[in-house]
C-alpha cells in the first residue's frame, strides 16, 4: 500500500474540498433564503471565470482592476437574473423552479461555449506558482492559495450571517418569510441579495479554479458535483456544505485512490460521490446537518 | 342532452360517472382522431424522406416522453434521468438481437420490460423520498446508468458502440424510412392508446391523487410506495420502447447520445406540452424535434452574412432549448396544451368572450 500517494490524495482531496465548500455554500444560500434549488450553480463559476479571462486577455486589464469589476459585474448578474426569471417563479410547483434554473443553465452553458470555445484557456500568469513543501509532501503554492481564499470566504460568510444588519435579515427571511415581513424586512430585497452573494462567491471560486486548472466549460460540472455534497451537509445548512465539501473531496480522491490501487474500475474518481448521495438519501435524506421536515395535514 | 351530439356545451354537464370518464368528450371528437389517424397512415405516399424522418422522430421520442409524462405529470414525481432509461433500451435490444438472436420483433418490447426492471430499481428510492430530495436520487441515477453505458463492453460495445438490425418479419425488411414510419406508427398509437385507457381507470385516478395530495391519497386507501414505484416502473417501459424503436432505426447506437442534456430535452417537451395531459405530450415533442430544425434553418439563411454561425449551430441549439424552457415556464407554465384549449374556447365562445 502506497501511503505517501494516499497522503498526497488526501490533501488534494481536502483542497478540492474547500472548494466544493464554498460553491455549496453558494448554493445553500439561495435554496436557504429562496427555496429555490440553483441548478445553475455550476454556470455562475462559469461566467465569472470567463468574464476574468475576457477582460484580462481582451483588454489587458491588470489582475487588481479587472477582478474587482468582474465581481461587479457578478453582482449585476445575479440581481438582474432574480429579478428577470425568478420572481416570476415565486409560488409556482417545485417543478417549474427547477426547470427553469436548469433551462438557465443549459442556456449560459451554451452560451459561453459560444462566445469562448470549447478548449480550455489558461489565465494569464498571476501569482508565481512554485511547490511548497508541507509535511513532506510538495503542494503547488496555487493550490495553497485556492485554499486560503476559500477559508477566507468562509469565515466571511460566517461574520456576515452573525454581525451584519444584512446578514441578520438574510437568516430572519430563512426561518419565516410572513415574519420576518411583518418586522420591516423587504423579502424582495433579501431574495436579491441571496442572488447577487451566491454569484459573486461562485464567480470567486470560478476564477480561482480557473487559474488552477485553466477556464473552460468543466467548470460547470462544479454545479453537479455541489449536489451529493449539500445531500450529504443537509439542504439548508451552511456548516453543513463545508464539512460535506470536505467529505466530498476526499472520498473523491480516496476513491481514486482504491481504484488505481486495488479495483481498476476506472472513472471511479467522478462517479462516487453519486453513489454516495443516493446511500445517503436512502438512509438519512435530510443529511447531517439539514433540518427535517416535518408535514401536518 | 340536445348540443352533446356535436359539441360540449359551456360548463359541466354531464350526469353519470360513464360519460365522465369517456375518452372523446363527443363523438364528433372520437371521427375527428380516427379520421385523423387514418390520414397519419396515408403520409408516406406524399411526405418527403425528410417529412417522415421528423415525423419517425417524434414518434419514437413522444413515447418516451409520455413516459415521462405520465411520472412527472401524472403521479408529480420529478424525474431527471429518463434518457438514461432510453439508452437503456436502445441498447437492450440491440444486445438481445445481436447476442442471443432474439427477432427484432420481439426485442423491442423485451428491452422495454428489461427498462422496466431498471426503472422499477431506480424507482425505489421514490417510495422513501420524493421532490427535490427524488430530483437529485434521479440525477446521480442518470449519472451512474452513463459510467454503467461506457464501463459495460458486453452490453453496450464500449466506446464504440453497438450495430443494430433492421426489424423483419416474415422476410420483410423495414429498412427504409416508408415502411419504418408504419413500425413507428402502430406502436404511437397503441402506447397513447393503452396510456389514455390507465389514466381512466382506478390506477390512473391512483396517480393523480399522490399527485395532488399524497396525504389524503394515503388515507383514502391508495399504497403511495406501489403507485410511485409503479409509475417509474411504466415510464422506463414506455423510454425502454422508445429507445429501441430509436435503435433500429438509426442501425448503430452509441454511449454519447444519452447525457443529460437528452434528459433536459424530455423534461423540456411535457413541460412546453402541458404537464399531465396526453396529446400535450405529442404537441411538445413536435416543438422539441422541430426547434433545432428551425434554428438549422435559421442559421443557414444568416450563413452568407455571418459564415462563422454554422460551426456553432450545436450551441445555437442548445441556447434555444434552454431559452424555449425558460420562457415557456414563464409566459404559459401550463403548455401548448393549455394554449390550444383556450384557442378553441375563444372561438367557441366568439364574439361572447365573456
Amino acid at each position: 500500500m502506497n501511503t505517501e500517494l494516499l497522503m498526497q490524495l488526501v490533501v488534494n482531496g481536502l483542497i478540492v474540498g474547500t472548494l466544493y465548500g464554498v460553491v455549496a455554500m453558494c448554493f445553500v444560500l439561495i435554496y436557504k433564503s429562496t427555496r429555490v434549488v440553483n441548478f445553475a450553480q455550476g454556470e455562475f463559476l462559469l461566467i465569472g471565470a470567463w468574464t476574468c479571462w475576457w477582460l484580462l486577455m481582451k483588454f489587458e486589464l491588470p489582475f487588481w482592476f479587472g477582478f474587482p469589476l468582474t465581481l461587479a459585474f457578478m453582482v449585476v448578474f445575479g440581481i438582474a437574473l432574480q429579478v428577470i426569471v425568478l420572481r416570476p417563479m415565486i409560488g409556482e410547483p417545485i417543478i417549474s423552479v427547477i426547470m427553469v434554473t436548469i433551462g438557465l443553465s443549459i442556456f449560459f452553458q451554451a452560451l459561453m461555449g459560444l462566445l469562448f470555445g470549447h478548449e480550455t484557456k489558461s489565465f494569464p500568469q498571476v501569482f508565481e506558482t512554485t511547490s511548497v513543501n508541507i509535511l513532506g509532501m510538495q503542494v503547488q503554492s496555487a493550490y495553497i492559495l485556492s485554499m486560503v481564499i476559500s477559508v477566507l470566504v468562509m469565515v466571511a460568510f460566517y461574520y456576515f450571517f452573525k454581525y451584519s444588519r444584512t446578514g441578520l435579515a438574510m437568516r430572519a427571511t430563512a426561518f419565516d418569510q410572513q415574519v420576518a415581513q411583518s418586522l420591516g424586512i423587504s423579502v424582495k430585497h433579501v431574495f436579491a441579495a441571496a442572488w447577487a452573494i451566491s454569484a459573486v462567491v461562485s464567480a470567486l471560486a470560478g476564477i480561482v479554479i480557473g487559474m488552477v486548472n485553466g477556464v473552460s466549460s468543466a467548470l460547470s460540472f462544479f454545479g453537479i458535483k455541489v449536489f451529493p455534497v449539500v445531500i450529504l451537509g443537509g439542504l439548508d445548512s451552511i456548516v453543513g456544505s463545508v464539512i460535506g465539501g470536505l467529505i466530498i473531496g476526499v472520498l473523491e480522491n480516496v476513491a481514486e485512490f482504491a481504484d488505481s490501487q486495488w479495483l481498476h474500475i476506472g472513472n471511479l474518481y467522478v462517479i462516487a460521490p453519486f453513489y454516495a448521495l443516493i446511500i445517503i438519501l436512502m438512509i438519512k435524506p435530510y443529511g447531517l446537518f439539514g433540518t427535517k421536515d416535518i408535514e401536518r395535514i | 342532452m340536445s348540443l352533446g351530439s356535436s359539441m360540449r356545451p359551456c360548463g359541466d354537464y354531464r350526469t353519470t360517472y360513464a360519460s365522465d370518464m369517456t375518452i372523446f368528450a363527443t363523438p364528433v371528437t372520437r371521427y375527428i382522431t380516427l379520421a385523423f389517424i387514418a390520414l397519419l397512415f396515408l403520409v408516406p405516399f406524399v411526405g418527403s424522406p425528410y417529412v417522415l424522418n421528423l415525423m419517425i422522430q417524434i414518434g419514437y421520442y413522444g413515447i418516451a416522453a409520455l413516459g415521462l409524462n405520465l411520472v412527472v405529470g401524472f403521479t408529480g414525481q420529478i424525474s431527471l434521468g429518463h434518457s438514461a432509461f432510453f439508452g437503456f433500451g436502445a441498447f437492450a435490444s440491440a444486445w438481445l438481437s445481436n447476442s442471443f438472436g432474439v427477432p427484432v420483433f420481439f426485442a423491442i418490447p423485451l428491452a422495454g420490460v428489461l427498462t422496466m426492471l431498471v426503472g422499477l430499481l431506480v424507482g425505489i428510492p421514490a417510495g422513501r423520498i420524493k421532490g427535490l430530495y427524488l430530483a437529485i436520487a434521479t440525477l446521480a441515477s442518470q449519472f451512474i446508468l452513463e459510467d454503467f453505458f461506457a464501463r459495460a463492453g458486453w452490453f453496450t460495445g464500449g466506446s464504440a458502440g453497438a450495430m443494430t438490425e433492421y426489424l423483419t418479419i416474415f422476410g420483410f425488411s423495414f429498412d427504409t424510412d416508408q415502411s419504418y414510419y408504419y413500425v413507428v406508427l402502430i406502436y404511437v398509437v397503441l402506447i397513447f392508446t393503452f396510456t389514455s385507457n390507465l389514466i381512466r381507470s382506478r390506477d390512473g385516478r391512483a396517480l393523480v391523487a399522490v399527485r395532488d395530495h399524497y396525504l389524503s391519497a394515503e388515507i383514502m386507501g391508495i399504497n403511495l410506495t406501489w403507485y410511485r414505484v409503479m409509475s417509474f416502473g411504466l415510464s422506463a417501459l414506455y423510454a425502454g420502447i422508445g429507445g429501441a424503436l430509436f435503435g433500429h432505426y438509426l442501425g448503430f447506437v452509441s454511449a454519447e447520445g444519452f447525457t443529460i442534456i437528452l434528459s433536459i430535452q424530455f423534461l423540456a417537451m411535457i413541460i412546453i406540452g402541458g404537464l399531465g395531459s396526453i396529446y400535450g405530450t405529442i404537441l411538445g415533442t413536435i416543438f422539441m424535434v422541430l426547434l433545432p430544425e428551425l434554428m438549422e434553418w435559421s442559421v443557414n439563411l444568416f450563413s452568407g452574412s455571418y459564415p462563422d454561425l454554422v460551426q456553432s449551430l450545436a450551441y445555437i441549439k442548445e441556447m434555444a432549448i434552454g431559452l424555449a424552457i425558460i420562457l415557456f415556464l414563464i409566459f404559459e407554465p401550463e403548455g401548448l396544451a393549455h394554449r390550444w384549449q383556450r384557442i378553441k374556447a375563444y372561438w367557441k365562445l366568439y364574439p361572447f368572450s365573456y
